[in-house]
């Protein structure tokens, strides 16, 4: 039973495939996400652009709050708990969310352990900057993986780097010969049998999207480029001076990344992008939270 | 025989390799373009609104209309459902409205309410059927009529060239009611 259900919570991920899940903190901007054409939305107090400017300790969002924008709009709601914070993930399954993030964007709860997300009935979405990391995100139970990108900074560094880091350890994996999988599963400290699927099918056994940083029509394409299956946009939208106008262009890059025509006639036009910060600048780096 | 399936968003890779398995081409058709010289079309699961509203942009909604209209053979899934039907009863959208049916958005709730269950459908017997925030059919009309129901609701459909699952077959490891589409296809049933 618990198996079918792992089953269920992977088939959602798929159904998100080649969409865009966005940020959003009213039930008014998940309307304008949804009109957009987004294929879910993360419901949030706070935008990560916010989260890393207001600083202090960032938790889970209020009930409330998140119910106010399930009600709001028919597509998914997902909503994100502190790494290994397992009370405030049994409250988001207990208001029937349809997927958790499981989030570095949010101060961590246990500087150890993760969530050990097979005892739950909801599906779980984990960042990972490379292969080992969404392995063992996946062998805690987790149904989906993202990139880890640097939230809240407009820049997209971080989640290309990841990007890159799994593609090409995925194209090693499956070049080795399979008595070489059990020393790699030692070396990155991940279950063999999880790495046998990724040797014998090219690919991580879950969906794979790019967060982080994504800002800009072209960004969203430049991760479809790259390999991502869909992306996660969080304060490049609603930090933007056109969320609607923006959205829209985001979610018809997703789609058309391979018409650069398209995307050209997409970029134009589109107000003031957020303002950024470059990953230099930073002091906290979310994405080195929970390995 | 050349298939296509709808890239717009959402599970189309799923199809494309269940009709390549079964021996035929499949291309994903995300502009009108690509409609050129298709035998049959798969509109997959995803989001229906975001489909929706993708294929008004690119005014591939009366295209296809147009095409599913004239006797393209026609396959849809979840979403793909929603797009054909001619009524949701709780949405007030209508995308494609080329089949006589009725259908209920999210009617089993939200992802906690997701479930699989070995059901039939016509002469398919016992087809894994998952069921993904998915809706359900609750009026069939006119030539359209019920090929499968479970606990009650209708979960699949056919009217004349086209087919429409509330379930996902193309998650499941069993290719048989792909092999009735192409069947629809062919011209056989």
């Amino acid at each position: 039973m618990q198996n079918e259900r792992y089953e269920l919570n992977k088939n959602l991920a798929q159904m998100l495939k080649g969409g865009v899940i966005m940020d959003v903190t009213t039930p008014e901007q998940a309307r304008i996400a949804e009109e957009a054409g987004a294929c879910a939305v993360m419901a949030l107090e706070r935008i990560p652009a916010d989260i890393r400017a207001a600083g202090g300790v960032a938790r889970m969002s209020d009930p409330k709050m998140i119910k106010g924008i399930q009600e709001a709009v028919s597509i998914p709601v997902m909503a994100k708990c502190r790494i290994g914070h397992i009370a405030e993930a049994r409250i988001l399954e207990a208001i029937d969310i349809d997927f958790i993030d499981e989030s570095e964007v949010l101060s961590p709860a246990d500087d150890k352990y993760h969530i050990d997300k097979t005892r739950f009935s909801v599906p779980f979405v984990c960042g990972a900057r490379d292969l080992g990391e969404a392995l063992r995100r996946i062998a805690e139970g987790a149904a989906m993986i993202r990139t880890k990108g640097e939230p809240g900074t407009g820049d997209v560094v971080q989640a290309v780097r990841h990007m890159r880091a799994m593609n090409s350890e995925i194209a090693r994996v499956t070049s080795m010969r399979e008595d070489e999988l059990f020393e790699e599963a030692k070396r990155l400290a991940v279950p063999v049998e999880l790495l046998r699927s990724v040797h014998e099918n090219g690919k991580l056994p879950v969906v794979n999207f790019a967060a982080g940083g994504v800002a800009t029509p072209a960004d969203a394409a430049l991760m479809m480029m790259l390999g991502a299956e869909g992306v996660f946009v969080g304060s490049g939208i609603f930090k933007s001076g056109d969320p609607a106008k923006r959205a829209r262009a985001i979610v018809r890059a997703v789609t058309h990344f391979s018409d650069a025509k398209y995307l050209a006639e997409l970029s134009e036009d589109l107000g003031e992008a957020m303002v950024g910060i470059n990953e230099e600048e930073i002091k906290t780096l979310m994405a080195e939270r929970g390995k | 025989m050349r298939i296509g399936v709808l890239a717009l968003q959402g599970a189309f890779i799923e199809h494309q390799r269940a009709v390549e398995s079964l021996g035929e081409e499949c291309i994903q058709v995300r502009t009108r373009s690509d409609l050129f010289g298709l035998d049959g079309l798969i509109l997959p699961g995803g989001e229906s609104t975001v489909q929706g509203r993708l294929l008004s942009e690119q005014s591939l909604t009366q295209v296809l209309r147009g095409e599913i209209e004239g006797g393209m053979p026609v396959f849809g899934t979840c979403a793909g459902l929603i797009l054909l039907s001619k009524r949701i009863s709780n949405d007030e959208n209508v995308y494609l409205g080329t089949m006589s049916v009725t259908v209920r958005r999210n009617a089993y709730g939200r992802q906690l309410g997701s479930f699989r269950v070995t059901s039939d459908m016509g002469a398919i017997k016992d087809f894994p059927m998952v069921f993904i925030r998915a809706p359900y059919i609750e009026r069939v009309e006119g030539e359209a009529a019920a090929l499968a129901t479970v606990d009650g609701h209708i979960v699949a459909a056919r009217e004349r060239n086209m087919l429409a699952t509330s379930f996902h077959p193309e998650l499941a490891p069993d290719l048989r009611v792909h092999g009735y589409f192409l069947d629809m296809v062919r011209g056989r049933i």
